[in-house]
């Protein structure tokens, strides 16, 4: 069978969510004996396409053939029983199951029907030892593990599976640095012994290093496939760049930088932030930019006193503080807002009232003492409807009974009412309606002329371009790079998002 | 690398905790008892422990999996109630009795994991209507207290082995000399090991055993893994039905009647609850094992042995329960002090 046979084929495959489409018309293949990356943007498509290989989703359109046949995969075991195996970052793990229960939870070896611990553990042992994690004993419990090691035995658990395809989504970005060495080893093994592995990655070093075909999504769409070598990488993050503008953005206002009042210094927490340091002055809006999951969030969760064990200094004003918990950064004294990611989990009590949300994060200041003034209560409710325009039937209904745009109109005019200083927004405009996006931005904006200091962190980096006076691209726990003034644009946003050398050009 | 020794000493930490609480409470109990350290006290002590253990490993299977099982003490009340209308008569006839009383709580518990699992309600909330259905069913069979149980059967089971063997003329009446070393045991001590021993533990090692533990751990990955989670449900819920209809044929046998007691079927699952975190399984699911549960249930019970020892006025008794549950809850949620992302508190 030649190499360049087509293994995992997607044909006219389009996925839509809601009235988003996440994969249109897309035509894939993937062969034997490669490693074949697929790049894109955040919202790309990537991710879409992998959940469909693997079976998580199913399409809405479209064909898949694996060797030639035409299959459909109901859920992750039937893609796993035809072989297409997908590492997801750490989602298949049971963490108060042991390393080898975790390994062999899908077929373990058996004997008279029962589990067979004995072989069981041999298998586990194996396999870890084929990726260099002889210390991990097969009898800890997943949990008990830190996350490096946990992606590693999620690596093992995979191996076992006997893949014909093996995606890897992200799969190497919580490992040290020579368990990464071990895996493109085993990458290269598995590829000369026939395997087909799909690499997503955001790291083009990486992608250089190890693939020897590339595919490029952007917006849902399969802009081109190429063999390594094809192209440089700056051309590569041209295909990634190139949308229409989807949304208008307030002018900004061209002044000089203002003193810093957030400042943050040497900030860092577990192995996902590594050492911060960045200032926001009052009527700046900082933009967060990077690719996901480079420790934006926890940057946010940080200031907003939610992590333990934080180090490093954060200073309001010149004043050094402690965050301890949300509590203390809501208090008068610092005056801190976040406007958290997942509005349905962190942001909002679905089943209660519009109006009891609204007003959940400043209950002291509609109370009586010990208790809640209703004529206070009211009057701060209008107010905050007021104030962002939420469109509702009455503020006595559910909150979940609103639109996208319009809950996430309620969570930002709770913490309104706080009156914060400081106000942190993680990707606040996800999921809502352009005009509700337009109305967050001037309303961020004129919060910002107001004299509040707003970090904004935004997976859209049109956005970011858009909105902010300047914007800091995370990478990998750290700040990659500041742009300012005209550096912020989609190039440098990307480039530094990838850990690549600025286009010389813009460098200087 | 930790070593397996040190490994599994600390993963199961709350149940060797739990062995060695109960035997403190129990060799001081016999230290302070006239008899103690005697058979007779033994045979008592096994009796008066049987329905409870059985009740709580029942409740361990749900628990397992993070749900909660409100019908166990119902289910046992209703076989009790059956199977004080069943055994009795010829020896096949009490065979019979026998079987449909077990069968009868397993089905109850398989229709509970099918509601569950079809009906998406949730464990809790399902099993406390269907434990209220299976109280009506143990009035309807047995509206006063009362019934009858075969003699023999009872002696037989409720005593030592050489009892067993004396009712049934079985190893020279239970004189044989090999029998000797063993003839001490108390019949319901050795039931309870066997059906720890013979259901339990190999259950424990099937893949639907496994899945019940992924589902408690976390059910997005079990799904994720390709477990089979409808069948694990379903089949924790049968076993648990197994487990109560164990506890309420026993319940029939020891006291020769069925008797449809309301406040006796809450607390035993009040107790089954109680118990199965006393003996180091998480209320979160994922982590823990029914013999945990019999330890948490003998546990219990001690306590109320003691308290009969030292004539403690019988009104503390709830008191002293409650703050030893606290106490070994407590130790168990010290594990929350490590994490990181205080957000992950909450999920």
């Amino acid at each position: 069978m030649s190499s360049d046979q087509p293994i995992l084929a997607l044909r006219g495959v389009s996925k839509r969510y809601g009235g988003v489409r996440a994969l249109e018309d897309v035509d894939f293949e993937s062969r034997r004996g490669s490693i074949h990356a697929v790049l894109g943007e955040n919202g790309a498509g990537k991710s879409t396409l992998i959940k469909i290989a693997s079976g998580v989703v199913q399409p809405d359109e479209g064909s898949m053939t694996l060797d030639g046949a035409p299959v459909r995969f109901a859920s992750p075991s039937a893609a796993n029983a035809a072989g297409v195996v997908c590492i997801f970052q750490e989602l298949s793990l049971m963490p108060d199951l042991s390393v080898a229960d975790n390994i062999s939870a899908a077929h373990p070896p058996r004997r008279f029907g029962l589990i067979d611990q004995r072989v069981q553990r041999r298998r586990a042992e194996e396999l870890l030892a084929r990726i260099g994690c002889e210390d991990v004993n097969p009898l800890m419990r997943v949990r008990d593990l830190p996350l490096s090691r946990r992606q590693m035995v999620e690596i093992a658990k995979a191996l076992g599976k006997a893949p014909k395809v093996l995606i890897l989504d992200e799969a190497t970005s919580a490992l040290t640095h020579a368990d990464v060495e071990t895996i493109y080893r085993v990458l290269e093994e598995l590829k000369a012994s026939g395997l087909s592995i799909l690499y997503i990655s955001h790291r083009m070093h990486e992608i250089e290093a190890l693939c020897d075909r590339l595919s490029v999504f952007r917006n849902g769409r399969h802009i081109s496939t190429f063999d390594k070598g094809a192209h440089n990488p700056e051309q590569i993050v041209e295909m990634m760049i190139g949308r229409e503008i989807a949304a208008q953005y307030p002018q900004k206002v061209l002044r000089p930088r203002p003193p810093a009042y957030l400042s943050i210094k040497g900030l860092a927490w577990e192995n996902r932030l590594k050492g911060i340091d960045l200032s926001v002055g009052k009527g700046e809006i900082v933009g967060l930019g990077g690719l996901d999951g480079q420790g934006q969030k926890e940057l946010l969760l940080a200031l907003f006193g939610v992590l333990a064990g934080t180090s490093g200094d954060i200073s309001l004003d010149g004043k050094k503080v402690s965050i301890p918990s949300p509590t203390a950064a809501k208090a008068a004294d610092k005056r801190i807002a976040l406007i958290p990611e997942d509005r349905k989990t962190e942001g909002l009590m679905l089943p209660m009232s519009i109006g009891d949300n609204l007003v959940a994060a400043s209950l002291s200041r509609i109370s009586n003492g010990l208790f809640l003034d209703a004529g206070k209560e009211r009057a701060a409710i209008e107010a905050g409807i007021q104030r962002l325009q939420i469109k509702i039937g009455a503020a006595s209904d559910a909150v979940s009974t609103l639109s996208g745009g319009n809950q996430q109109k309620v969570v930002i005019a709770k913490w309104l009412m706080t009156e914060p200083e400081v106000i942190l927004l993680n990707d606040p405009t996800r999921g809502i309606d352009v005009g509700t996006k337009q109305e967050i931005y001037k309303l961020l904006r004129d919060l910002a002329a107001q004299g509040a200091a707003v970090l904004f962190y935004s997976t859209d980096y049109d956005e970011l371009i858009g909105c902010c006076d300047r914007v800091a691209v995370m990478y990998d726990g750290k700040i990659q790079r500041e742009l300012e003034g005209e550096a912020i644009n989609e190039k440098n946003i990307i480039s530094a998002s990838l850990n690549i050398a600025a286009p010389a050009s813009e460098a200087a | 690398m930790p070593s397996d020794l040190s490994l599994r000493i600390r993963q199961n930490a709350p149940f060797i905790g739990a062995i060695a609480l109960f035997a403190v409470f129990y060799v001081f109990y016999n230290m302070f008892h006239p008899k103690g350290f005697s058979t007779q006290v033994l045979v008592q002590n096994s009796n008066e422990v049987f329905s409870l253990a059985l009740v709580a490993m029942a409740q361990t299977v749900p628990v397992l999996m993070g749900g909660l099982d409100l019908s166990v003490g119902a289910v046992m009340t209703m076989v009790n109630c059956l199977a004080s209308n069943l055994v009795s008569g010829t020896p096949l006839q009490i065979v019979f009795g026998i079987v449909v009383s077990l069968l009868a709580g397993t089905a109850f518990g398989f229709l509970n994991g099918v509601i569950v699992v079809y009906g998406r309600i949730q464990s809790i909330i399902a099993t406390l209507a269907t434990g209220a259905i299976a109280i009506g069913i143990a009035l309807l069979l047995r509206e006063k207290p009362g019934g009858d149980v075969d003699a023999d059967l009872n002696w037989a089971l409720t005593n030592s082995v050489v009892d067993f063997c004396e009712t049934y003329g079985l190893f020279e009446d239970g004189k044989a000399a090999w029998l000797q070393p063993v003839a001490w045991i108390p019949v319901p001590l050795i039931l309870l090991v066997l059906i720890a021993l013979l259901v339990w533990v190999p259950f424990r090692r099937t893949v639907t055993g496994r899945t019940i533990y992924a589902i408690g751990s976390s059910e997005g990955a079990a799904y994720m893994s390709g477990l089979p989670i409808a069948r694990a449900k379903i089949a924790a819920f049968t076993l648990s039905g197994f487990f109560a209809g164990c506890a309420g044929l026993f319940l029939a046998i020891q006291t020769s009647s069925g008797n449809a007691d309301i406040p006796q079927a809450g607390a035993y699952t009040l107790n089954s609850i109680a118990a199965v975190v006393i003996g180091g399984t998480s209320l979160l699911g994922g982590v823990g094992t029914a013999i945990g549960s019999i330890f948490g249930a003998m546990i219990l019970r001690v306590i109320s042995f003691n308290f009969r020892i030292f004539e403690i006025d019988p009104l503390l008794q709830p008191l002293f329960e409650g703050v030893i549950l606290l106490g070994a809850v407590c130790i168990g949620a010290l594990g929350i002090l490590r994490i990181k992302n205080r957000l992950e508190l909450f999920r």
